[in-house]
């Protein structure tokens, strides 16, 4: 075992050179849909035990683990050191420094990428990266009105002060302000702007329906053969993630009704079923340098090779809101020498099962090669059997700021199933798209 | 832990037991005649190995060695009793019985001692193992002291036990075998053990350790640890310095990770009747601690009916669960080269195994099964140094238990010698006894951990 010293000053800066940063594994408590076995867990409680589970997988009680990086997207503002308080509370070592981040959906991503680098860079040797969402337990805000009433109110003197100052309060300024998946540059909901992405890549009702049955298929069969048991630690009842549905049938998903999208008429696709639902859940991947995990004796599952972050200009330019991936991913397999031909799995997050078939059919059309990648022609086909097999969002629910972790540790433990293909190490992507325009994409690699 | 609290294990007697125990409580259960129930002593490290001098019975070369022993562990030895003087133990040594007549000064002696016996006392034979080359008087002398024992484990009061350890052909009083039961019997971790043989069934090696923690070096996983009597298991384990790997189904995995980072052991959430879990957890074990010392299959499942409306699934599922999957299990230990250093195996039995229970065709299958598995496996581990041993609970406080109805519950509790259900800890301490290096030679036991239950033997 590391003391806390030698975590932190493993590798003085003269002698650093860039090492590699290893996934040991992961650990995440089962989804659950917003308003459920959840209802009534912080963001803090879940975090908690996301680290408690992962804790026991690994022996690492009273460890010091280098750092801990996790975020929320849904936040409230006491928890301002979500993260930190969340190690005090687990059984990490107290000496476990923690920070919180966060980039919207891409919140755990940006953990995972943010944190290899310092292990690759010699500043830690171990980390933690993870997120949380409550969907359920969010914050709710008092209306802007009444904020600045409350506000003057503490800063006035005398009784006739506040008296008048009360006195300015209006019906309407009572009701709250309660969090909502809106943009706040166009107001439209996350669902209504991919509704529009979804329309404009002509992306069918059936296509779409058709990927949410396999995602629920694919989660269920996983799940069933035990390949969740080191990834998933139960939770205050649940053992599987509560949007699972093994027995959905294209049928069951035909029959519903557009959720997003309703002004467009025969264009609207996107029902509750191939939508992600509102989610609570907590994730949380345990990294570190090769020979702090064989300091360890724990497993090294796949290699964190590099990372990407994107954005579109979804306010004023042609792509839309949940489209950013499709441009980054091309950027970091140009970096890696690398094509779509040479991933083994990708995992590409299904906010919507029309986010996952618009950025596929982008990267088959020649004229967004051309004009918007810069290449000779189409960026490539992706092969089917090689995505999401073991399920994904539409299936395991999307607690915003949890699903990086998910997506890590899943496709780490694939790699490592996998080995070798051809002589070389498995190779995997993963691309989560976010709010504001941005996604954050990265590269793994069998161990 | 700040979301999930494992179930801790109740320390405190029952509240009849309290009740009884002292002042109004006592006077009027005395008065009408209701079982009185001692508080008995438990296993602290550290704490003294018996409450007052141990008195060795017998005057054969095997008594004068043991005497030697217990006066090396640093006990106050008599020869002879001291009348008025309270005795933490008797140790009665008969190792070389020929006839039944022989029986009757060494028991007088120890009558004579029984009314200065200290609270939590102890007696403990120590006697030849019977034999079917006996010769007829030697197999009476020998099997009489069963009966003896057995007896006398029913005359004694106040918490205190009589049990024997039983020597087989050629193991001498002092074998280490012999003496790792017999340290066992004397100390407060048989607390609810009653009524009992252990044999030492080899000589055994003698090993250095620190009686404070027995465990120290190894690596030990077992099944069934998420709550209950496995949980305890884990912790006792835990304490003795072994590293646990804690397994559990993965549906239990929130309960399994409290009980991991309790005793800084690891959760491996595992479903025991896959075809790879012995693997599985050989590669969990190696990986991890570079090795497997002890095994304790304490996972298991009850389905209770009646045989006439017993189904499938309630039959297959206690079969697959409590004794085929220990069976494959085993098959993967005993081939793997990380389980070769004394390895140990513990399975958890039942009294239903050994006296049946109705309803229960099922499980008491599994059981004695169990009993019969550990039985034939002891010569296949004996070639490595190993052993394999079951532990037979009788009426445990646990969380199953608490739901038995209350009326039924109260009966059950006191149909033992010691009146009163025992706890998880005293199903784990025989387990952590027979898992120690200092129990190499004692194998192929069932020990009973029931307070002598009227039921079976």
């Amino acid at each position: 075992m590391s003391s806390p010293t030698a975590e932190n000053t493993a590798r003085p800066a003269a002698n650093r050179g860039i090492r590699k940063a290893v996934i040991v594994g992961g650990n995440r408590i089962p989804f659950a849909r917003s308003g459920g076995a959840y209802a009534h867990a912080s963001n803090q409680d879940m975090l908690t035990a996301a680290l408690d589970g992962l804790v026991a997988r690994f022996g690492l009680q009273d460890e010091a683990i280098g750092e801990v990086a996790a975020g929320a997207v849904l936040k409230h503002s006491r928890d301002f050191n979500l993260t930190r308080e969340a190690v005090l509370g687990s059984a990490l070592s107290a000496t476990t420094p923690a920070y919180d981040l966060q980039q919207a959906c891409a919140t755990g991503m940006e953990a995972v990428i943010g944190l290899s680098n310092k292990i690759k860079l010699g500043q830690i040797n171990s980390a933690i990266a993870g997120g949380v969402d409550s969907a359920s337990d969010a914050p709710i805000a008092v209306s802007e009105g009444l904020r600045t009433i409350l506000l003057d109110l503490n800063r006035a003197k005398s009784l006739t002060d506040k008296v008048k100052i009360l006195g300015r309060i209006r019906p309407k300024d009572l009701s709250p302000d309660a969090p909502s998946t809106g943009e706040p540059r166009t107001g439209l909901s996350m669902g209504e702007h991919q509704a529009l992405t979804t329309a404009q890549w002509k992306i069918s009702r059936e296509a779409q329906d058709e990927l949410a049955l396999a995602s629920h298929k694919n989660m269920a069969a996983a799940y069933d053969r035990h390949f969740f048991d080191d990834l998933v630690t139960p939770y205050r009842g649940l053992t599987r993630d509560s949007n699972l549905r093994a027995d959905s049938t294209l049928e069951k998903l035909a029959k519903l009704k557009p959720v997003f999208g309703k002004n467009l008429g025969d264009a609207a696709t996107m029902t509750a079923g191939n939508s992600t639902p509102l989610t609570d859940g907590a994730s949380a991947v345990l990294l570190a340098s090769e020979d702090w995990a064989q300091a360890h004796d724990l497993p090294m599952l796949a290699n964190v090779v590099d990372g990407e972050a994107g954005a579109v200009d979804f306010v004023h330019g042609k792509d839309g809101l949940l489209m950013a991936p499709a441009f980054a991913v091309p950027r970091l397999l140009a970096r890696n020498g690398l094509t779509l031909a040479d991933l083994d799995y990708l995992e590409i997050h299904e906010a919507f099962a029309g986010t996952v078939l618009s950025t596929l059919a982008a990267w088959e059309d020649e004229e967004f090669g051309k004009t918007r990648l810069g290449l000779d022609g189409a960026f490539g086909t992706v092969d089917r059997s090689r995505l999401n097999v073991n399920g994904s969002s539409l299936a395991a629910g999307h607690p915003f700021a949890a699903t990086g972790g998910r997506l890590v540790a899943t496709l780490a433990k694939m790699l490592s199933e996998r080995g070798q293909v051809d002589g070389r190490p498995a190779r995997g992507l993963i691309s989560v798209c976010a709010a504001g325009g941005q996604g954050v994409v990265a590269l793994l690699e069998a161990r | 832990m700040a979301a999930q609290k494992p179930a801790q294990q109740n320390d405190h007697p029952d509240k009849y037991t309290e009740f009884v125990s002292r002042g109004l409580g006592r006077d009027l259960a005395k008065r009408l005649g209701l079982p009185q129930p001692a508080v008995l002593r438990r296993y602290t490290p550290g704490a003294p190995l018996v409450q007052g001098p141990i008195l060795v019975v017998g005057h054969t070369e095997g008594s004068d060695a043991v005497a030697s022993v217990l006066l090396s562990w640093g006990q106050d030895v008599r020869r002879h009793a001291t009348p008025k003087e309270k005795l933490g133990a008797v140790v009665l040594v008969l190792d070389e019985l020929a006839h039944p007549d022989q029986l009757s000064a060494p028991l007088r002696e120890v009558g004579a001692a029984l009314r200065d016996l200290n609270r939590n006392g102890r007696i403990i034979s120590i006697s030849g193992q019977v034999r079917s080359d006996d010769a007829p008087e030697v197999a009476a002398a020998r099997n009489a002291v069963d009966g003896i024992m057995r007896s006398l484990a029913k005359e004694l009061r106040a918490g205190s036990t009589a049990n024997g350890v039983v020597l087989a052909n050629g193991v001498l009083a002092n074998a280490p075998s012999a003496l790792s039961a017999l340290r066992f019997f004397l100390s407060a971790r048989s607390a609810f053990v009653d009524g009992q043989f252990l044999t030492a069934a080899a000589e055994g090696t003698a090993v250095q350790q620190d009686w404070d923690k027995p465990l120290q070096g190894r690596v030990a996983v077992v099944t069934g640890a998420a709550r209950g009597i496995g949980a305890a298991i884990a912790r006792t384990l835990a304490r003795d310095g072994a590293r646990v790997v804690v397994v559990d189904v993965p549906a239990a995995g929130d309960h399994l990770a409290a009980v991991a980072n309790e005793i800084h052991g690891t959760a491996l959430q595992l479903d025991i009747t896959v075809t790879e879990a012995g693997a599985r957890i050989l590669d969990h074990a190696a990986q991890r601690h570079g090795r497997l010392d002890i095994v304790v299959h304490n996972a298991g499942i009850t389905r209770d009916k009646l045989l006439a409306n017993m189904d499938p699934g309630r039959w297959d599922s206690v079969i697959a669960v409590n004794i085929a999957a220990q069976l494959r299990m085993n098959q993967a230990f005993l081939a793997s080269s990380h389980f070769t250093d004394n390895p140990r195996i513990i399975s958890v039995s039942s009294t239903s195994g050994i006296a049946g229970n109705r309803g229960q065709t099922n499980y008491a299958a599994s059981k004695a099964g169990v009993i019969g598995m550990v039985r034939a496996t002891a010569p296949l581990l004996s070639g490595k140094g190993g052993t394999v041993n079951a532990v037979a609970p009788g009426f445990i406080e646990t969380d199953m238990t608490a739901k038995i109805p209350f009326a039924t519950r109260e009966v059950a509790r006191r149909l033992n010698s010691l009146q009163q259900g025992g706890k998880p800890g005293d199903v784990a301490e025989a387990i952590a006894f027979f898992a120690s290096e200092a129990s190499d030679g004692v194998t192929g036991n069932v020990l009973r951990v029931c307070g002598q239950n009227l039921v079976g033997q």
